[in-house]
């Protein structure tokens, strides 16, 4: 009798994984290493394998400053991924070399995506069609450091502009040469902080960075651009807070706690939880007097590669249905620490206490997503702005000027 | 009994030869059946690239579209920018500064290191020591040296002393010779090398005679140690200058938040290349700043190899 059982099992096995071998699909996933989300995405693999047997997914990883030119090199080879993760900066140029394809309508429907996703997922829209969708975001808010706070005597982060520079100047610290021992706030256009001019100050300085579709640049339209800059580099020139270069980078200066603020992104987290020698806080970024508050938000999102069809087709379609789920954004917040993209997701009230999460999460439903034409390249564009009032005293709004000139040369290269 | 093979059979009555290359050409044929295999590998890795690059250089490929010809687009917008003047100024300091003081003291210090006896080759091992260290660690190592306090060891030794701070890298105008001097001391352990060999080989038999002759220090200097060194010197120049002129690794590493700063002012065209290749995709374009480069490396060696020709 147990013989026949056993048979009966054995053929049957068989009988499976000769159906689950005949209609096997085996898709490659792509993503640049970076050890949290590797591991997040070898978990959801894991999941979505239990639950689609017949799927077999891949994951491919590449260290970061060789990933785009591999996917470019991939798919000039026509071996690019079925699904792949990608900068949204990085889409017109994927797009218009024809390496991803849009998403299907039937499946991921614009209204529906719309409705259920922070409204930066448009960043990824093109003719209203969506040509990815993201499993995690990121924002910036002010770091703190609760020691230095205290020894000053403050209470709390500061709320508005006018109170960062207040307590910056109490924090910062010099030593009888003159020299900073600890800046109040660290100053690197490298790092975030040329987000945080060009997505939040100039807008709080009443001005719009760039027009609707990121065509022209705007900031210059107006006295904001050169308000906004006027503000930053005032908070060294003028009130003596922190200085460009200060321990080589502002989140070097914060976590060796030697700067009392800084302005960073989600994915500092990670590095920033080590540290052990002061307590440290996250606020939401400072509002101006009239409360106006700003954010910039950016995401990688998953795409589909240009080369998948028929059957890997499908089931791209379905994995990547399933990383963009809420349970994959919650595997992803546990694991890697961004926030989903999904409002749902992330609006859960455990995740809005968080008083990690929390500032972050807070600053989605009016965060911004610059649209990047070649980011390094606008980047530099802020950093010599800021470098040519730092460093060779031109007046702001001339730097402000010659800024908006060069980045409209950028953007409108890469859009011939 | 078996019967030998023709070939083996002693010419009794001589057999014509098959006809056989000749010595000479079938040593030829042993020469380039060896010679092949590098053959291709340069023509294929090394030639065909270069020559692919001009071509490029009329296009405006971007990597993922089809190459378009553009004619001299590439070029008339190159020569257009200001960006490009300035990394092609920078590039000429840091030639023009580096190659003449890391000459002078390369020499120096072989010239010296030449009469020591006492841990003659102790010495040598730590000159040369920086040359086979990796350039991106020494980059790093210097550019904490380089920060301002209270990382910087330079500064925090000058604060110290009571000194004021020097800006270092952060500065427009200081940067460079920054670097630049760590490029000099990093490629130094090598060019003191190559002079110690020179100075060896001159025979002692001159420095015999001039001694009696009584010649001074100074004028066997000039008259037979400099001359007789020449060769060196010339192989130095051209070594160095290339060097300089492709410089990347030194100002990369110390510069990478913001890279080639501040304000392009320490910006080679070589990661000037390498920014308009890999960050910003504009493949056509960097191989016009690529055959501008190989054009002024030419142009260089050229000259020098004219200008120290051996008159004689």
């Amino acid at each position: 009798m147990q013989k026949h059982f056993l048979m009966a099992g054995i053929s049957a096995a068989a009988c499976i994984s000769a159906a689950s071998s005949a209609s096997a699909v085996e898709i490659e996933y792509w993503q640049y290493i970076y050890e949290t989300r590797v591991e997040a995405m070898d978990q959801l693999i894991e999941n979505f394998e239990e639950a689609n047997p017949d799927i077999t997914v891949n994951q491919v990883t590449f260290p970061y400053a060789d990933y785009q030119t591999r996917i470019v090199a991939a798919n000039m080879a026509r071996k690019g991924p079925d699904v792949m993760q990608l900068f949204y900066g990085w889409a017109d140029k994927f797009i218009a070399g024809n390496l991803i394809q849009p998403l299907p309508e039937d499946t991921f429907p614009a209204a529906q995506i719309e409705e259920e996703f922070f409204p930066i997922v448009s960043a990824m829209k093109r003719d209203g069609q969506y040509y990815g969708l993201p499993t995690a975001v990121r924002s910036l808010a002010l770091f703190y450091n609760k020691d230095l706070f205290e020894e000053a005597g403050i209470d709390g982060p500061p709320e508005t502009l006018d109170e960062l520079v207040e307590y910056g100047k109490q924090l910062a610290v010099r030593n009888d040469a003159g020299n900073f021992e600890t800046v109040g706030l660290t100053l690197d256009m490298a790092g975030q902080d040329h987000q945080w001019w060009r997505e939040v100050l100039v807008r709080q300085m009443g001005g719009v960075p760039y027009n609707e579709d990121y065509t022209q640049v705007t900031y210059d339209d107006d006295a904001a651009g050169a308000e906004a800059l006027e503000f930053y580099t005032n908070l060294q020139k003028k009130h003596g807070i922190g200085a460009p270069g200060f321990m080589d980078e502002g989140q070097a200066a914060f976590r060796a706690g030697r700067a009392a603020m800084t302005i960073d992104g989600t994915f500092r987290l990670g590095s920033f939880n080590d540290i052990e020698d002061f307590e440290w806080g996250v606020a939401e970024l400072p509002a101006n007097d009239e409360g106006v508050q700003s954010n910039y938000a950016s995401y990688f999102a998953n795409a589909i590669g240009s080369s998948a069809e028929g059957e890997e087709l499908e089931a791209a379609v379905k994995f990547l249905e399933y990383i963009s789920s809420d349970e994959a954004m919650q595997v992803w917040l546990e694991v890697v620490g961004e926030l989903p993209a999904r409002r749902e997701a992330a609006m859960t009230n455990a995740n809005m206490n968080d008083p990690i999460y929390g500032p972050f999460l807070a600053a989605l439903p009016y965060a911004h997503t610059t649209l990047f034409v070649d980011e390094a390249a606008q980047r530099q564009t802020a950093i010599d702005m800021a470098n040519r009032v730092f460093l060779q005293d031109q007046p702001v709004a001339d730097s402000v000027a010659e800024a908006a000139e060069q980045e409209q040369a950028i953007i409108g290269a890469a859009r011939d | 009994m078996v019967h030998p093979t023709s070939s083996d059979t002693v010419p009794t009555h001589p057999v014509q030869p098959a006809p056989r290359l000749s010595m000479r050409a079938r040593s030829a044929l042993w020469v380039w059946s060896f010679l092949a295999i590098p053959v291709l590998f340069y023509c294929v890795i090394r030639f065909y690239p270069t020559f692919n690059a001009f071509w490029l250089s009329l296009t405006d490929w971007d990597l993922m579209s089809e190459a378009e010809f553009i004619g001299f687009e590439n070029y008339r917008r190159m020569f257009a920018d200001p960006n490009f003047w300035q990394t092609f100024r920078n590039t000429f300091e840091y030639l023009i500064y580096g190659t003449p003081i890391s000459l002078l003291i390369a020499f120096i210090i072989a010239y010296y290191l030449d009469k020591v006896r006492f841990a003659h080759n102790f010495l040598r091992a730590l000159y040369f020591l920086p040359y086979i260290t990796t350039a991106a660690a020494m980059a790093w190592v210097w550019r904490w040296f380089y920060q301002p306090p209270p990382t910087g060891l330079i500064n925090g030794a000058l604060g110290e002393l009571g000194f004021g701070q020097i800006e270092f890298l952060g500065s427009t105008t200081n940067a460079l010779p920054s670097i630049m001097v760590t490029a000099i001391w990093a490629g130094l352990g090598f060019q003191i090398i190559i002079f110690m060999a020179g100075l060896r080989a001159i025979p002692d038999t001159y420095y015999e005679a001039a001694r009696i002759d009584g010649l001074g220090d100074w004028a066997i200097l000039r008259k037979i140690t400099l001359p007789l060194l020449k060769p060196t010197t010339v192989f130095l120049v051209v070594f160095i200058s290339i060097a300089f002129l492709r410089i990347f690794d030194q100002v990369y590493n110390m510069t990478t938040n913001d890279p080639g700063g501040p304000l392009g002012t320490t910006k080679p065209l070589v990661l000037m290349i390498y920014e308009t290749a890999f960050s910003s995709y504009d493949m056509g374009y960097a191989a016009a700043q690529t055959v501008v480069l190989f054009t002024i490396l030419l142009v260089v060696s050229l000259l020098q190899l004219w200008i120290l020709r051996d008159r004689a």
